[in-house]
């Protein structure tokens, strides 16, 4: 018993370590690069929870990175807002834009979700340009420099700084989430996503939840927006196209809806799938990403996470059933 | 007003693009109950072996109806090869899967063709045509009266057809179908056929209009599916009416509102979705479901 | 025990898989980064994937022109190597390719990176380090004008203003009172020629009486075109991608509309106004007016030409099977030209600032796919290498050029 839990948390610690000591030995832009993971993996987590947890899916995730990142960017270069203040406001924002997308998200199932966030996100970059006073419009905002707070300061790059802050950021919503879910809120929404009659009439409401998952999942997409637009250090409106949303929900099924190391392994997927995909064919880069897509879909549905899980647990299954036998 | 006619009539013409688009996807759902987000890039791919055909000499009224028969055979073949895996699962699955089948048929089509823009014969005439001072194109009549009779066929089919009775059963009923001896598997396969030779068909109309390269389906796309929803995402009479008034409306809207301007059309498309999905999900012509506990 | 020490390894493995995968490695330095005795390594950026994946072509005609230059022994004995990603015109996927560039594959300068978004979104960081960021294939005013604030950077094709300030000056003075409506794209690119055009219409600026802008996704821009239309204009302005430029000359003829009508450059190739008249009539074309600056290979009046015979030449030996009447091969093949007469000039033991020294010294009067006449000039005032442009008019089947070569800013 107490084995197990050990070994559980061996493998979060070991990550965990690894992740703190690697800007030590790798090139800054790698761990530029690591950022982006984070970001993109605090973002998928909050699509997974929607999505695994509470069984609606949105393919518009992307409108809500885009709201993370033009916050940050305005606030900062309109305002001077600095980014430890600017960060935590994105991050609300992305909250209250998804707390409306749920109420509206209510009315809608299953695949007209889909449509509609589709819809969302294939019109974020007009929507951006239109309002150019306030975003700029086409061309962008540019971003100051992320500047590294007094005590790190000359022992940190500015990279390594943002990857860090990433990391802590991702590892404590990573063990919030955790928490939640295996507490009565995972419960209820697992209920609701499963059987929402039977669940109704268990006296969980169906509205709060379903609200509070969207908010919930808007509110990490803003911040892992955010997150990607001071690292890139600039927006613009082409930014958030609809192929970023698509890439979120990819990289969300790839790894594994609902689970946690499977958000770890899609914010892995959509940076370095695109990388990947360029060096099998740099001619038609497409074409192996939808394929890969495809294949990926009809063998291993249930994502790569799901396909490590299972693939432990049937190793433990044998590894039990021989110690029983010995 | 001429202007405000103008408008309307060039209105009907983008609507009669939605509106072609709209009668696959329509087909798709009914037959599956799944939207196919590839639906608009099979039609662009369809419409380039066309071209293909076009520019090796073969004659147009030979190349459209192979053009269109290989888009059906393609489409059976993709269901049943690639779809029928997945059908039981979520439908997340089918939407990645699909969204696969988009950017594999992009990227395939750029890769064989390039992407310069290129023009497209068509079968009518250039030449333009006049009401009073309003000028239209004989491709845009031609686009409205090869819908119009797709949909009056496709009506006939599931109305007057077995086959078409069956399609209808095997969607709504599938295990009291099978019970009956319908081949479900095939029914599906045939309804991705249907679809897709309607998309092809659809193609070929719209595509000397919007000029061919790889990408001209994508902004059609969120159109089409506005135009479905309005309509009735079951009703492919929906889907008709529902692309033609929503060409109109937007052109309209653009021309005459200020705000919105040519901006926000696409913002404009998703609040349509967006408010006849919360206050009348069944569209101006589909039934309303009821779910029944 | 056991069990335990099994998962620690497994876990472990991975990482050192994963950490292999980022790749670290440091490589050897060279004394200067990315020139070795034998090699070059010029770093690029352009969209192979994605809806601008057309432009692509120019990274494809400049990787061509340095193939057929290595074969003729490199500049300075060194043969050019150039990197070229796919940045699927995402600015955070372009920032990361060019740190990757930068800081992994140690190149000397980058190269013809594609695309406003992503350029400016790389400018700082390049500019920071000291990395020349040449020749940018975008026609946006900033990359020449805000060199005080960046000077690592620079552009190199005519840029949108002054291309539109070339069709002001023409149009006040063929017609001093004209009455113009514009159709733009709706991003910087348009909005970069609407500034150009008021700036060179000066006092008259208000002669332009509508305007109507379009998104790329737009199904068709018959709807704009009529408003235009019903402004009462007598001249249009399409500032806009082939795709739209051809519907709009299009929905012109059909809604019989005989405006005089200015065409921005890119869309002004052979091919594509005669896809215009195949589809809309000669009337939808005859009269256009457009400026040029470089070599079109769809025009037959180059055949004969030195210059486009070379370009022929490239295309069928390294780029077997592309379609040569594709003008951005041929940009591709013109900016690289200038990469290498950069090179040459910046020495035997080129470093980044001999290379940036010498970009912003340019005088280089004999690019072969470029209009004879034009110069390739800079200094360290005029940071826009090129802006003398050729205007030229379309009969319905080819084009002619009339007037001299006129510089846009007057410089």
């Amino acid at each position: 018993m107490k084995g197990e839990g050990l070994r559980k948390y061996a493998g979060v610690v070991l990550i965990a370590l690894i992740l703190a000591l690697l800007p030590r030995f790798v090139p800054s832009y790698a761990a530029f690069e690591l950022t982006f993971v984070g970001a993109y993996a605090i973002g998928i987590l909050g699509l997974s929870i929607l999505t695994g947890a509470s069984g609606q899916i949105s393919l518009g995730h992307g409108a809500l990175f885009a709201i993370g990142g033009y916050t940050v960017a305005i606030l900062g270069q309109k305002l001077g807002v600095p980014y430890w203040v600017s960060l935590p406001l994105a991050t609300i924002a992305g909250g209250i834009v998804g707390l409306g997308l749920g109420l509206v998200a209510l009315r809608l199932e299953g695949i007209y979700l889909a449509l509609a966030t589709f819809a969302l996100a294939v019109a974020t970059p007009s929507t951006l340009k239109h309002f150019r006073s306030l975003t700029g419009g086409s061309q962008g905002i540019v971003l100051a420099p992320l500047a590294v707070p007094g005590p790190f300061h000359g022992l940190l790059t500015s990279e390594q700084w943002l990857y860090y802050v990433t990391w802590v950021l991702a590892g404590a919503l990573f063990f919030a989430t955790s928490v939640a879910l295996s507490g009565r809120l995972g419960r209820s929404l697992r209920a609701l996503r499963d059987n929402e009659v039977a669940a109704v009439s268990f006296g969980i409401n169906p509205q709060r939840y379903k609200t509070l998952a969207f908010a919930w999942s808007a509110a990490y997409a803003g911040l892992a927006g955010a997150i990607v637009a001071i690292a890139t250090a600039f927006v613009s409106p082409d930014t958030y196209s609809v192929a970023l949303s698509l890439s979120l929900v990819t990289g969300a099924v790839l790894g594994g809806l609902g689970t946690l190391w499977g958000a770890l392994l899609g914010g892995v997927i959509v940076e370095f799938l695109p990388l990947l995909v360029q060096k099998v064919n740099p001619a038609a880069p497409s074409v192996v990403y939808g394929v890969a897509l495809i294949l990926f879909m009809i063998f291993l549905p249930g994502g790569i996470g799901r396909a490590i899980q299972s693939g432990l647990n049937s190793l433990r299954l044998r590894r039990e059933t021989n110690h029983a036998r010995t | 007003m001429h202007d405000l006619a103008q408008q309307i009539v060039s209105g009907l013409a983008t609507g009669s693009i939605f509106a072609s688009m709209a009668l696959a996807l329509v087909l798709i759902y009914r037959s599956m109950g799944v939207m196919n987000f590839a639906q608009g890039e099979m039609a662009m791919f369809t419409t380039y072996l066309a071209w293909q055909f076009v520019e090796q000499g073969m004659p147009l009224w030979v190349a459209f109806p192979l053009t269109i028969a290989i888009a059906f055979a393609g489409a059976v073949a993709i269901e049943r090869i690639i779809v029928r895996p997945v059908e039981g699962g979520s439908p997340l699955t089918v939407v990645i899967l699909t969204l696969g089948l988009l950017i594999t048929f992009n990227g395939l089509a750029g890769w064989i063709w390039g992407y310069t823009v290129r023009t497209f014969p068509s079968p009518f005439p250039t030449t333009p045509l006049h009401i009073g001072s309003v000028a239209f194109s004989s491709q845009d009549l031609g686009i409205i009266a090869v819908s119009l009779a797709s949909l009056g066929a496709i009506s006939l089919f599931f109305q007057k057809t077995k086959v078409g009775l069956a399609m209808r059963a095997a969607a709504l009923y599938p295990e009291s179908s099978r019970a009956l001896g319908v081949r479900v598997g095939w029914m599906l396969a045939l309804g991705w056929g249907l679809a897709a030779a309607v998309g092809a068909l659809s193609g070929l109309m719209i595509a000397p209009v919007e000029l061919l390269d790889p990408n001209m389906m994508q902004g059609i796309l969120v159109y089409a599916f506005a135009s479905a929803v309005l309509g009735g995402i079951e009703s492919p009479v929906g889907a008709v009416v529902g692309g033609l008034s929503l060409g109109v409306v937007l052109n309209l809207l653009g021309a005459y509102v200020p705000f919105i301007g040519n901006e926000l059309q696409l913002t404009t498309a998703f609040a349509i979705i967006v408010v006849i999905l919360l206050f009348r999900p069944a569209g101006l012509f589909g039934r309303r479901s009821m779910q029944r506990v | 025990m056991h069990v335990r020490n099994r998962s620690l390894a497994a876990t472990l493995a991975a990482c050192f898989a994963l950490s292999i995968g980022i790749g670290i490695h440091a490589p050897a330095l060279a004394d200067e980064p990315g020139v070795s005795a034998t090699e070059i390594l010029l770093g690029g950026l352009h969209p192979y994937s994605g809806p601008a994946s057309a432009y692509a072509a120019i990274g494809k005609g400049a990787l061509a022109y340095f193939s057929y230059v290595n074969d003729k022994g490199g500049v300075h004995g060194r043969k050019i190597t150039y990197k070229d990603l796919d940045d699927a015109y995402s600015p955070p996927q372009a920032i990361q390719l060019t740190k990757q560039l930068v800081e992994q594959d140690h190149v000397f300068a980058m190269f013809d990176t594609l695309g406003t978004p992503s350029c400016s979104a790389i400018r700082p960081y390049l500019n920071d380090n000291g990395v020349p960021q040449l020749f940018v294939a975008t026609g946006a005013s900033t990359w020449g004008s805000d060199s005080a604030k960046y000077p690592w950077t620079i552009g190199w094709q005519p840029d949108y203003q002054s291309e539109a300030i070339v069709y002001a000056h023409y149009l006040l003075k063929e017609d001093s009172n004209p009455k113009i409506a514009v159709l733009y794209q709706n991003d910087d690119y348009g909005d970069d020629y609407m500034a150009g055009l008021k700036f060179g219409l000066g006092a008259k600026a208000s002669a332009i009486i509508k305007t109507a802008a379009y998104e790329v996704t737009d199904p068709s821009v018959s709807s704009q075109i009529a408003a235009l239309k019903s402004s009462g204009a007598d001249t249009l302005f399409i500032f806009a991608t082939p795709k739209f430029s051809i519907q709009a000359l299009v929905a012109a003829a059909q809604q019989s509309w005989h405006a005089r009508i200015f065409l921005n450059s890119v869309s002004a190739s052979q091919t594509i106004l005669g896809a215009a008249t195949k589809a809309g009539g000669v009337d939808a074309t005859k009269g256009v007016i457009s400026t040029q600056y470089l070599k079109d290979p769809s025009e037959p009046k180059w055949d004969g030409d030195s210059g486009m015979k070379l370009y022929r030449e490239i295309m069928a030996k390294y780029l077997p099977g592309a379609d040569t009447n594709n003008g951005f091969f041929t940009y591709g093949m013109a900016v690289a030209y200038t990469m290498v007469d950069t090179l040459e000039h910046a020495g035997k033991n080129p470093t980044r600032k001999t290379l940036m020294d010498a970009a912003i010294h340019l005088s280089e009067r004999d690019n072969p796919f470029v209009l004879p006449g034009i110069i390739v000039h800079t200094t360290p005032k005029d940071r826009f290498p090129i802006d003398q442009q050729q205007l030229a008019r379309y009969d319905g089947a080819r084009f002619s050029s009339f007037g001299s070569l006129i510089s846009g800013r007057g410089r």
